[in-house]
Order: C-alpha cells, then sequence, then structure tokens
C-alpha cells in the first residue's frame, strides 16, 4: 500500500512539473492593448471640420497652404511612381510602420507622450549637501535629465501636444475640403492600398500635419529624446507613401503646415509662467511662514533630504479653459484645521484604513497609483479614453478634438489643483500621524486637494459628455481612483478626496462647456 | 567521535554564524544529501535579511527613505525519500518585509510553494572517495494572489518557475567533500495591477514578462554521520531584464545578479538522531539591482521513518 502511495506520489509530482514547464515554456510574449489593433476606419468623415472652433488659431486659414499641382502633371505622376518603388520592395520593418500608424497618429502620438512622460517621470537624486539638482531645459542630456515629467508638467505637456494637434487639423480639413485634392489610390487605380479607403480629401496629410505638429511642440518639452521623436515622425509620414495613402506633396504640405500652428503653441508655453514654477527658497520658506501665520501646521517633505515641494507655483500656469480669475474662484474653501478634532478624526480614518488593506485595496492603489516611473494620472485617463475612443472610429479630427478637450480639462485640473494645495499647505497624513505608513509612494507636495481626485473628477466629467453610454462607468472610475488615495494612506477621505472630485467635475464642466459650442457636436 | 554537549553546538553556531555571515538555500536541494527511503524530514526554518546599500543598475547606493530593508521568513520544508536515490522535497514560506525609514509599509503573506525532485542516476567509488552526480528539477507556484509590483517590499515575484539542476559531489572517505550545481531556472510571466509600466519602453498590458535566471552554486567542507559544516559560493544571474534607471523603484523584471558567500552548518544530536539543527548566513558580495543582503538563518528538522522494518537511525545515506 505504502509503494502504492509512493507512485501515486511520485508520478503525480512528474506530470505536474511537466505541465508547469511546458505552461512557462510555451507562454512568454506579451503583447500591449494597441499593439494590433485594425487600422481606423472613421465612421463619419466630419468634412466640416474645418468649421469647428479652434484652440488659439484665429481662423483655419491663419497659415497659408498653397494649393497643390493638379494629378495629371508629371511632377504629381512621379510622386505615384514614388509610392509604387516603396510598395515594390517593402520590408517586413515597412509593413509593420504602416499598420502601426494605420491605427490613428492621434492615438499614436498620444501613446508616445504617455511613454515619454513615463520615462521622465523620475524625482532628481539629492547633491552631497543634501539639496536637490533641477533639470536644465538648456542641457536635458545631464543629470538630472529633463524634464522630470511629473504629474503637473505632464498634464501641460500632454495638453499642448494634445491643442497643438487639434488647432493643426482644423486648418488640415479646412484646406482639404478648399483644395478637395484626392487620394493616390482614387486617381491611380493600380495602386495598392494598404489602409481603408475613404473620400477624405488627401491635401494636405492629416498625419504629416499630426507628425509636424507633435514634433515641433516636443522639442520645447522633451528636448533630450529629439532622435526618438524625430524618428517616430519620419516614421508616420513615409509610413503614409508606402501605404498609398499620401503622395509626397500632400505630406510636405502637412508638415510645414502642422510645425506652423506648433509654433503658435510654443510661444504660448513659453509665456505660460509654467517655467517659473519650481519657485525659489525664499517662496519655499514664504509658504510655511504663511502656513503658520494662519495657525496652522504647514507641509513637510517627508523625503529624506527633505525635498522642496513639486512646482509650488504651478498654480499660476495660464489654463486653457478659462482665465486665471477663473483659478480662484474654482478653488474650494479650506480644510479642517490641523488642530480641529474633525482633522485628527479623519487622520484615525485613514490609519484604520491603512493599518488592515485589504488584497482589493492593494490592486485599487496600484492600480491608480500612477506615481514615479508611470505616465502619471492624466497618462492613465489618456489611455482609459483612448482604449474607448478606438471602438467609436472617430475621424482622426474628432480624435484630435477629443484627446484635446480631455487634456486641457486635465492641465488645468492640475492648475486649481496646484493652486488649492499651496494656498492651503495642508499637511498628509503620514506627516500628522507617523504611524501611518503608505502602501504607495506619498507625493512630495500638500494633502489637500488630492491631485488624484482632481484629475480623475474632469476627466469623468468631460468622458461622460464625449461618450454619454460610459458616463456612470467613468464616475465609478472616478471615484475608485479617489478612493484609491484614501485607502493608501496618501489623502484624508472628505477633505481631500471628496473635496478634489468636486473641483475636478467643476473644471470638467468648462471642458464641457467648450465641447458643446466648439461646431463639432 | 568524542560527544559534544549541547551548549558547545549552540555555541560554535553562534560563532560560526557572527564570523562568517551566511546561504540560504541549503540542505535542501541544491546539496548532495538524500534521505533513506521512506524516511520523512520535515521541519521549520527561519531567516531574517537585511540591506541597506543596493544596486541601481551596477551604481551602489543607499536610500534614506528606505533605511534598512529587512525581510523575516519562516518556512516549512520537508524531504522524503521515494528510495535512497530519489527524493521529493518541499517548502512552503511566510515572507514579511519592513522599511525601517520613509512612510512606505511593508507586506506579508505566503509566498510560493517549490517542490523538487531530487534524483541520483550515478553513486561509484573513485580513489579515496565517493562521486555522485544527481539531477534535480523543480517547479514554484505563488499560494496568494500577492502583489509583486511593489519592490522592494513585495514579498516575491510572483512567478511559477522550473528549474533543471545537474550537480555533482565529490566526497572523501574522511569526510572532506566538494559540490557544484548549475542550475536553469524557467520564470512564467506575472500580472500586476497597473494596466502599464516602463521598462526600457512603454507595455500597454498588465502582463510582464519575466526574464530566467541561471544560478551556480559551490559548496566544500566537510560531512559525516554527525556534522556539516561548509562554505558556500551561490551565483545568481537573471537572464535579460532591464537595470533600474536612476532614482527609479525596482521592478520585477530587473537585470537582478547576486553573488553570495556564506557558511552552513549543520548538528545531528547524539541522543535524539532524529533531531537536525541547521545554521547558516550568506553575505553578498556583488550584485545589480538587488539588495545587498545578509542572511542568517536557522531550522529544526525532524526524521520520521515511514518504513516497516527498523533503520539506521541515520537518515542522510550519503553521508555514511
Amino acid at each position: 500500500m505504502l509503494s502504492d502511495m509512493k507512485k501515486i506520489v511520485f508520478y503525480s509530482v512528474i506530470v505536474f512539473m511537466a505541465a508547469v514547464i511546458v505552461i512557462i515554456a510555451c507562454n512568454k510574449d506579451i503583447e500591449g492593448r494597441t499593439d494590433n489593433i485594425p487600422a481606423l476606419a472613421p465612421a463619419n468623415l466630419d468634412l466640416n471640420a474645418g468649421a469647428w472652433k479652434p484652440v488659439l488659431l484665429t481662423s483655419p486659414s491663419e497659415f497659408a497652404v498653397a494649393a497643390p499641382g493638379v494629378t495629371t502633371s508629371p511632377d504629381y505622376i512621379a510622386q505615384i511612381n514614388e509610392i509604387k518603388a516603396w510598395q515594390a520592395d517593402m520590408t517586413k520593418e515597412e509593413e509593420r510602420i504602416v499598420k502601426y500608424w494605420s491605427a490613428g497618429g492621434v492615438l499614436r502620438w498620444n501613446e508616445i507622450m504617455r511613454e515619454l512622460v513615463a520615462k521622465h517621470n523620475l524625482p532628481p537624486y539629492q547633491n552631497e549637501d543634501g539639496t536637490y539638482p533641477v533639470p536644465s531645459a538648456a542641457n536635458p542630456l545631464a543629470y538630472p535629465l529633463f524634464p522630470f515629467a511629473n504629474p503637473p508638467y505632464a498634464a501641460r505637456a500632454y495638453a499642448y501636444v494634445a491643442a497643438a494637434q487639434y488647432d493643426a487639423l482644423i486648418a488640415a480639413w479646412y484646406y482639404k475640403k478648399l483644395y478637395n485634392r484626392a487620394a493616390p489610390y482614387k486617381v491611380d487605380s493600380s495602386l495598392k492600398v494598404l489602409i481603408p479607403q475613404s473620400d477624405l480629401p488627401s491635401y494636405p496629410s492629416e498625419d504629416a500635419v499630426l507628425a509636424g505638429a507633435a514634433a515641433e511642440m516636443m522639442k520645447l518639452l522633451f528636448p533630450g529624446d529629439q532622435d526618438f521623436i524625430q524618428q517616430k515622425a519620419e516614421e508616420q509620414k513615409r509610413a503614409r507613401i508606402i501605404a498609398g495613402a499620401n503622395v509626397r506633396s500632400d505630406i510636405e504640405a502637412g508638415e510645414v503646415l502642422g510645425k506652423a500652428v506648433a509654433q503658435k503653441f510654443v510661444t504660448r508655453a513659453r509665456g505660460d509662467r509654467a517655467g517659473v514654477a519650481g519657485g525659489n527658497p525664499a517662496l519655499w520658506k514664504q509658504l510655511e511662514d504663511d502656513c503658520i501665520a494662519r495657525g496652522e501646521t504647514p507641509w513637510v517633505s517627508l523625503e529624506t533630504p527633505k525635498r522642496p515641494p513639486m512646482l509650488p507655483l504651478f498654480g499660476k500656469v495660464k489654463p486653457f479653459l478659462f482665465d486665471s480669475l477663473t483659478v480662484i474662484a474654482l478653488r474650494p474653501g479650506p480644510p479642517p484645521s490641523t488642530s480641529s478634532k474633525e482633522m485628527k478624526d479623519e487622520c484615525d480614518e485613514v490609519y484604520h484604513q491603512t493599518s488592515r488593506a485589504t488584497r482589493e485595496n492593494i490592486r485599487i492603489i496600484h492600480f491608480w497609483s500612477d506615481g514615479a516611473g508611470t505616465y502619471t494620472p492624466t497618462g492613465h485617463w489618456m489611455s482609459i479614453a483612448a482604449e474607448d475612443f478606438i471602438k467609436k472610429n472617430f475621424s482622426e479630427v474628432r480624435w484630435a478634438r477629443n484627446i484635446a478637450l480631455l487634456a486641457m480639462a486635465e492641465m488645468d485640473a492640475a492648475i486649481v489643483c496646484w493652486d488649492t494645495k499651496f494656498y492651503y499647505f495642508n499637511p498628509r497624513p503620514s506627516q500628522m500621524d507617523p504611524n501611518i505608513k503608505s502602501l504607495t509612494g506619498v507625493p512630495n507636495f500638500p494633502s489637500y486637494i488630492s491631485g488624484h481626485s482632481t484629475f480623475s473628477g474632469a476627466a469623468s466629467k468631460l468622458l461622460g459628455h464625449l461618450i454619454p453610454e460610459r458616463a456612470a462607468a467613468y464616475d465609478a472610475m472616478a471615484e475608485e481612483a479617489a478612493r484609491s488615495r484614501f485607502v493608501g494612506g496618501l489623502h484624508y477621505n472628505k477633505s481631500d478626496c471628496g473635496v478634489g472630485l468636486v473641483v475636478g467635475r467643476n473644471v470638467g464642466n468648462y471642458a464641457v462647456q467648450r465641447a458643446k459650442t466648439d461646431g463639432a457636436e | 567521535m568524542k560527544k559534544i554537549s549541547p551548549r558547545m553546538v549552540v555555541a560554535a553556531m553562534l560563532l560560526f554564524a557572527m564570523m562568517l555571515p551566511r546561504s540560504l538555500s541549503a540542505q535542501t536541494d541544491i546539496d548532495a544529501l538524500m534521505m533513506a527511503k521512506n524516511a520523512f524530514c520535515v521541519g521549520p526554518m527561519y531567516s531574517y535579511s537585511s540591506w541597506k546599500n543596493y544596486w541601481e543598475g551596477t551604481l551602489k547606493r543607499d536610500n534614506e527613505n528606505l533605511g534598512t530593508v529587512s525581510t523575516k521568513m519562516a518556512a516549512v520544508m520537508g524531504n522524503y525519500g521515494i528510495s535512497k536515490r530519489l527524493n521529493v522535497l518541499f517548502s512552503v514560506p511566510y515572507v514579511k518585509t519592513k522599511a525601517s525609514a520613509g512612510t512606505l509599509q511593508g507586506m506579508d503573506g505566503l509566498q510560493d510553494l517549490s517542490l523538487f525532485l531530487k534524483w541520483r542516476p550515478l553513486q561509484k567509488e573513485m580513489g579515496k572517495g565517493k562521486l555522485s552526480v544527481f539531477g534535480i528539477a523543480g517547479v514554484s507556484f505563488p499560494l496568494t494572489d500577492y502583489t509583486p509590483d511593489y519592490l522592494p517590499l513585495s514579498i516575491g515575484l510572483r512567478s511559477k518557475t522550473a528549474l533543471g539542476r545537474l550537480m555533482v559531489d565529490y566526497k572523501l572517505d574522511m569526510g572532506l567533500f566538494a559540490t557544484a550545481s548549475a542550475t536553469y531556472l524557467l520564470r512564467d510571466n506575472i500580472d500586476i495591477d497597473r494596466e502599464s509600466y516602463y521598462t526600457t519602453e512603454m507595455h500597454n498590458t498588465h502582463e510582464v514578462k519575466m526574464p530566467d535566471a541561471a544560478n551556480y552554486n559551490f559548496r566544500a567542507g566537510f560531512r559525516n554521520r554527525r556534522w556539516i559544516a561548509e562554505a558556500v559560493v551561490n551565483i545568481w544571474n537573471t537572464l535579460g531584464g532591464f537595470d533600474i534607471t536612476r532614482n527609479n523603484m525596482p521592478f520585477p523584471s530587473n537585470n537582478m545578479d547576486a553573488t553570495m558567500v556564506g557558511a552552513n552548518f549543520k548538528y545531528v544530536i547524539p541522543p535524539l538522531p532524529q533531531l537536525q539543527l541547521v545554521a547558516g548566513g550568506n553575505t553578498t558580495v556583488a550584485g545589480r539591482n538587488v539588495g545587498q543582503a545578509r542572511t542568517v538563518y536557522g531550522s529544526i528538522f525532524y526524521i520520521l521513518d515511514f518504513s516497516r522494518k527498523s533503520k539506521s537511525p541515520n537518515p542522510t545515506s550519503n553521508a555514511k
């Protein structure tokens, strides 16, 4: 009997081990959620988008685009032959870039932005003397690398690229309709077409507009990643020629237009006060002193050595959806006094949550943490939005408009949130009670109001307007994101997360108002 | 052999642990000891491991926002002799982590179940000793839904693994021995709670591709039916993965390498030959994307004999 048992044990162990080895050995490659999505085939071409309301352009024709040459000219025929030459000798890599970019240029550039933000979202390591170095845009490749793409920096970066692309596409759509040049495959039916065909005029190329606008804007935002960015821009333009979607003159006109529009946004960005948002030691001291003078306990960095607060003047940055007076009007009333029983109760509530975290709470804390080394909460909402937009078959210009609305809402949410944080300078739960241990990193800026909650309130409000059937789902996500900061030990539930959601939704309403009146609905 | 008092044993073990700070995977799947047929050896193991410095890529640094990171582990380990040439082993660890500074909370929980088959196909007299060759196959899989994406404070990497190991042991009749092994470890992809993560590029998925790993282990010392004292060098080499970027947090698919040196010590109590005391320690002398850990551990094993006929009190047949 013992020997039978032994055989059973032995063979079941052998079988089990073999099964595990087979499972492990056969199951390695991973696939991103948007790696293999189909080509964009818009349900509606939005041919009148040239009349939509731009963000900065005074009119869609502010930057002139010359009339294209006729499609019967020898020059045009030479351009068709260029396509044929590419197609006659296609490499695997060329097939890959055609497939990659055909999913949509706005989507891909948004993903590229998220990648660069994640790469750059790392707080600099301290100097020998316990101070911290500041990244320099003039010397972006020296440590600390420029930029430190923290949540406010990232929100602003997403917004500028998205808004520039949106305005540039409005201009592109205006000229497309004006000149009405047919796509190459409509001119020469012998062309292979590697993307879905459409009746959208091809001059100027929307893909080149997006590449030009993004590359130009990102010179300012990610000056150390120019080789990577230029390579993506070149890829996108080449992909359209290889695919038979555009001739070279479509591409060239588009790129020039995209860059010109982006220049207008670059000028705005240089003057939007973000460059001085880091403040200086005198200002940091002032924030602390002012808080003490109000009779409150001021925020103190929980890092060792103590790190100066993250972009304390970001609240002064010029918003997209409203003016700076509105930022102050959107600022909520004060949190409970640091010496009040109410604050102590909120603190105790955080302690009780964190000292017995459930696995489900840890899941939501980490799902929403979006901390160092990630694309930040704004990037997370971009990702959520993009994956829903994919299912909607939007035109490129509607993609650009919706992403721009979301990104501008997020940037403005960051501004209002940072204004509030540094106006009140309220301590984190772990500062009030050192027994509170967090389940993800504690951000290095004041507590009131929760950034995640503000970002999520704004995003969910706008997305619920854009995709009404998902409104309840977005609301639930925003509530969960806000809650994650409370159960993670980073924020007070009622004052930080609760008020953050409300303020975020108020910001989101401005984006909804714009959406209702921009001519796209 | 002269009788040694338990007090002397404890003193010797403590001294040993202090002099040669320490190796974890000893007396188990990576040594040359085999349980006799139908004998079952089981017992608790406790280890304490800590580090203050770590390698961020190849750069050695400390982190005042973590202080000293410690890992306590309590495990149950067992070894059953299907025959004297074929053993099956298991271990189930409970792990608790802590950072002495900063705000981050430690984690704790049941980690991974490991199972091994240890086979000795060859053993022959050679010169004044005996040469043995072993083949070892093992698997491990997580027992709970712990999170791996919270390094350095997650309790494990939560990857299902399978390993193959070739081991050669030569022991002189007088007791000196040397053992060398090479291991290839397959590691399955893992799932994390996040929807995306950045390595050297963006990955928009919650699935993380885990690089495989190799392990080389060398041990030499003295063993007889009552004592084992050995020095150990262990080299862990992750085959792929990426470096922690400057001032970033570690990630499960980092390229983690470590070279550890240590010593193990085992004593069979003469009046109670079923009871074995094991202690050891090791220190990390070189590494990449890992903490410079020092580990000490101790365990007590009890041997149950399931065979019907009475057996020799010495359970480790190879140590005869």
